[in-house]
Parts: C-alpha cells; sequence; structure tokens
C-alpha cells in the first residue's frame, strides 16, 4: 500500500514538474509570443494592442503555469487558440483514438517481437536468427513517418505501423534477455537433466527475465506514443499525435503543453505499473 | 564482427569525405533550379534526374547527407557530454545529489520527446532562415537527449566511485577534480563511446521524422527528412525508381551507425 502511495506521488509531482518544464521550454524558446496575425497590416493600433493584451498572461511564465494550474484544478484545460474549442473537449474526443491505435500496435509489436524472440532462442538456429536480425535491423532504420507513408500510398492497414515500430526494440531486448536467461546455471542444468522446451522456457528462462521484460513494456508505451504523431499526421487519423502536430503548426501553446501533459501522465503511469509489477515479481522471486 | 565493424567506419568516413566536398562534387548548388527540366529522368548532366522544382537530386542528396552525417554526430557529442556532466556528477557525488538528479532524469525520460520537441521546434520565429533552422533542430536534439545516457553513466560513476583504484587515489590525496578528470573520466570512455554512436542514428531517425512533417529543417536547404518527403507522390516515385536513392542511401547510412558499435557494447 505504501508503495502503491509513493508511486502516486511520484507520479503527481512528476506530472507538476513535467508540465512545469513544458511550459518553460515553451516560454523560453524562440519565438515565443510572436503572433503571425500581428503581421496583418490591415490591423489598425487598437486590434494590436487588444491581441498583445490577449496574450500577455501567457508571456509571464509563473504567472502562465499559476493560472493553468488553477483551471486544471477546476477541471479546465483552456481553449485552443488554433481550433477554437476547448481543450478538454478535443482531448476527450481524440485520445480514445490514440489509445486504440496505441494499444493494437503495442499488442502486435508484442506478440510478434516476443514470439519472434522466443523461436530464436528455443531453436538456436542461426538462420533464423539472421533473418529476424534482418528484419528487425531493417525496422530500426525506418523512420515511422516514412513508413505512413509507405502504408497509406500502399493502402495497407495504417493501425500496423505502430506494431512495426515498437517490434525491432522489443525483439532485439527480449531476445538478449531471454538468451542470458537461458544460459543461467539452473537452465542449463534443468536443459541436461532433459526438461522439454516448452516448461524449460515457461519455468525457467520466461520467469527470469520478466521484471526486465516488463520494464521494456512501460518503455514501449512512449515509444508507441512518439510514434503516433507521424502515424496519425500522415494517416490522417484523428487522434491526439495529428492534434498535436496541428497545434505546433498553428503555434498552438496552450493546447501543446496541455497534451504533453496528458500524455507524460499516460506514460508515467504505464512506466510505473510496469516497475510496480516488476519489483513484485522480484520481491516473490526472492 | 570486426570486418562489419571497419567496413561501416570505412563507408562512413568515405560517404562522411564526398558530402564534404560537394561544393566540388555536386553538378549543382543544391538549391539551384533548372526550370526547364523539372521531373527529369537520369541522365549525364543530374545522375538522379531533377525534382519537382528543377532541382538537381544527386546534389540535393550530397548536400542533405551533408547535414545530417555532421550535425547528428555534433547533436550527439552534445548530448553525451551533458550526459557525462549531469550523470558522471551525480554517480561521483553519490547521496541526496545522486537520488535527486536521478529523480530528475527518470522526469525527464517520462517526457513524451517528440511532443516536446515539436513544441519547441514549432515556435521558432516566422522569418529564421534556413541554416538557422537546422543548428537550431540538432542543438534540440543534443539538448533534450542526454537523460537516458546519464542514467547508465551515472550507475557506472557511481560503481567506479566505490571501485579499489579510486579508493586508493582518494586515499594517496587525490581529491575532487583531479579524481574525477583522470581516475573516473578515461574510465567512462567506452560508455560515453557507445553512448555517441547509439545516439547518431536516433538523431538522424528523428530528424526525418521532424523533416517529412515539414518541422525540420526549413527549405530550401535539404536534410533527409525534406529528400524523404518526396515518397509522399508514392504512385510517381514507383514509376521513377531513382527517386527511392534517398530511401535507400538513408537506410544504409543509419545500419551502418548501428554495425559500428559490437555486441557487447550495444545496451541489453
Amino acid at each position: 500500500m505504501s508503495r502503491l502511495a509513493k508511486l502516486a506521488a511520484k507520479i503527481l509531482i512528476a506530472v507538476l514538474l513535467g508540465g512545469f518544464l513544458g511550459a518553460t521550454l515553451v516560454r523560453l524558446a524562440p519565438g515565443f509570443g510572436v503572433d503571425e496575425e500581428e503581421l496583418d497590416t490591415r490591423l489598425n493600433g487598437r486590434s494590436m494592442q487588444a491581441l498583445r493584451e490577449q496574450q500577455a498572461p501567457e508571456r509571464n511564465l509563473f504567472v502562465f503555469y499559476l493560472h493553468y494550474l488553477n483551471r486544471l484544478l477546476h477541471g479546465d484545460l483552456g481553449v485552443s487558440r488554433t481550433l477554437q474549442r476547448p481543450v478538454s473537449q478535443l482531448v476527450a474526443e481524440r485520445l480514445p483514438e490514440t489509445l486504440k491505435s496505441v494499444g493494437l500496435g503495442l499488442a502486435l509489436g508484442w506478440a510478434l517481437g516476443l514470439s519472434l524472440a522466443i523461436i530464436v532462442v528455443m531453436s538456436r538456429a542461426w538462420y533464423f536468427d539472421l533473418l529476424a536480425s534482418s528484419l528487425a535491423g531493417l525496422l530500426l532504420c525506418l523512420p515511422a513517418a516514412v513508413l505512413a507513408l509507405l502504408f497509406v500510398t500502399a493502402q495497407a492497414p495504417v493501425r500496423l505501423i505502430l506494431g512495426l515500430i515498437v517490434l525491432p526494440k522489443v525483439f532485439r531486448y527480449s531476445r538478449n534477455l531471454l538468451t542470458r536467461s537461458s544460459s543461467l546455471p539452473h537452465v542449463l542444468t534443468a536443459r541436461a537433466k532433459g526438461v522439454g522446451n516448452v516448461r524449460l522456457l515457461f519455468w525457467h528462462i520466461l520467469p527470469a527475465a520478466a521484471p526486465q521484460l516488463l520494464a521494456l513494456a512501460g518503455v514501449s508505451v512512449s515509444l508507441a506514443f512518439a510514434a503516433a504523431i507521424p502515424m496519425e499526421a500522415l494517416c490522417d487519423l484523428p487522434g491526439v499525435g495529428q492534434l498535436a502536430w496541428k497545434a505546433a503548426l498553428g503555434r498552438d501553446v496552450p493546447l501543446l503543453v496541455n497534451l504533453t501533459m496528458i500524455v507524460t501522465l499516460v506514460t508515467l503511469v504505464a512506466n510505473s505499473t510496469s516497475e510496480l509489477m516488476g519489483q513484485t515479481l522480484r520481491t516473490d522471486g526472492a | 564482427m570486426k570486418w562489419a565493424r571497419m567496413f561501416a567506419i570505412a563507408f562512413l568516413l568515405t560517404l562522411s569525405m564526398v558530402c564534404l566536398l560537394a561544393n566540388f562534387v555536386a553538378p549543382a548548388p543544391f538549391a539551384h533550379q533548372f526550370r526547364d527540366v523539372p521531373d527529369a529522368a537520369p541522365s549525364h548532366q543530374h545522375p538522379l534526374g531533377t525534382d519537382e522544382l528543377g532541382r538537381d537530386r544527386f546534389s540535393r542528396v550530397l548536400y542533405g547527407t551533408r547535414v545530417s552525417l555532421l550535425l547528428a554526430p555534433a547533436a550527439a557529442l552534445l548530448s553525451s557530454l551533458l550526459a557525462v556532466l549531469i550523470g558522471g556528477m551525480a554517480g561521483f557525488t553519490g547521496g541526496w545529489l545522486e537520488r535527486l538528479v536521478m529523480a530528475g532524469t527518470d522526469l525527464f525520460l517520462s517526457l513524451p520527446w517528440l511532443f516536446l520537441l515539436i513544441t519547441v521546434r514549432a515556435l521558432l520565429p516566422l522569418n529564421v532562415s534556413p541554416i538557422t533552422s537546422v543548428v537550431i533542430t540538432f542543438a534540440l536534439l543534443g539538448f533534450l537527449g542526454w537523460a537516458g545516457a546519464a542514467r547508465v553513466i551515472c550507475a557506472d560513476a557511481g560503481a567506479l566511485s566505490k571501485s579499489d583504484f579510486v579508493l586508493l587515489a582518494r586515499a594517496s590525496g587525490s581529491s575532487g577534480w583531479r579524481l574525477l578528470w583522470h581516475h573516473l573520466v578515461p574510465n567512462l570512455k567506452p560508455v560515453l563511446y557507445a553512448q555517441f554512436w547509439i545516439s547518431v542514428p536516433v538523431f538522424i531517425l528523428t530528424e526525418a521524422n521532424l523533416g517529412i512533417l515539414g518541422l525540420g529543417v526549413a527549405e530550401p536547404l535539404p536534410s533527409w527528412g525534406s529528400l524523404l518527403r518526396e515518397l509522399e507522390s508514392f504512385p510517381s516515385v514507383s514509376a521513377q525508381p531513382w527517386r527511392f536513392v534517398p530511401l535507400v542511401l538513408f537506410i544504409v547510412v543509419v545500419s551502418t551507425f548501428h554495425l559500428v558499435l559490437t555486441k557487447e557494447e550495444l545496451p541489453a
């Protein structure tokens, strides 16, 4: 229970600090406060003044952040400057789409990556290792945006992209972990005693690698979220990745800070859950 | 795998040399438009044809490769230096400082990197020059990419500071910077080297993603991101296979960066 409370406190502090860091970076970035509307020659002095006054609170980092926190406590995430709609409404509409893509991508990436790693380690066939490693190596060299472009033009199911981004990382790390586990003395002894491959895998190799695999699961969530930006932007999927891209192009600061905070929260929860499960497994193992 | 590593290094050195000499090797400046021959097929004058604006594609590939091959290692160097400064100091000092720095690093690692990057990149002034945009893009990558490496270096520095030879050095009167500079940093070199080589392809891939999204290096300066954006018009690309050359070169370069590290140097 205390472990859970500690994790909750850690997440809360991290989210607050993360939001503050995001706001700081946004505030310090060159170009902050520059608005294209000010370049409009049709605007008179009063309109320009009104525009500047409208942006004045955002110019002060602490005021900007305090206002943001105050609104957040009241469930108000502000209004998107470019889309002129409440951020909470936009997020509520688009987050399920991204969660669906990320969930499917993670499921696919893990299913394929881990299966390939298990086959490579258990079969100990060099040609299979070479084939799987080459495939993973090729996928590691392709940016998510290129995969998205190729999938769109080939009219392939675009939700597979996140799976192909996660797959090589899962394969490489889990193959290394499983190889290490399979050379542990107790596994070698079990193998020498004639224990079958299936029993060896599920009773001896996988449990030894489980805590690290869980840690990797947490990391793969943030990997999938990062890849969701180019995938949704280029494949026209209405998720938070596409929203972030549009906000970036439209220089919509409040929307970008909110999206960063929300995705940080999701990845932190995923990381903390995997960490907690890994700790529990280690404790049980000990 | 020694031969693969040697091949990778030789290939990267040769390519870097060719790209550095792009001013002499390229048939035309990267922004020069041959307005009479837009979208031209490969010819003696234009080995990879021209793009939609009539610019020589071979020249643009050379200059774009130069941008990535020069600036991605520079960004990786920046992030490695930040990692050794932050992680090394925290691991060497230990105690509350280490816990504080590691908590900060964990926080930084949990931040959605690409979200943060596009946020800051999108806030550049409107009238930023192509050169400034390329420098800022890679500087941002360097400044935001230190956390993972700092974690590894902190763990190594912590283990080294408790090792026998450091205890002996302390007992002989070495302390502070001398201990750090003469005993710790030389022993951290292999980890730093590995982190540097791991970061370079990551930064190249990130720049390509940003470039394709229109948030990378500003036109007319070419980069791999802007060169790969040509794949958007796939039907015409598939009819003109030479337009895949930037993608093929990109894959070859990123995979050779992966080959530079041996299995032992790669993280688990």
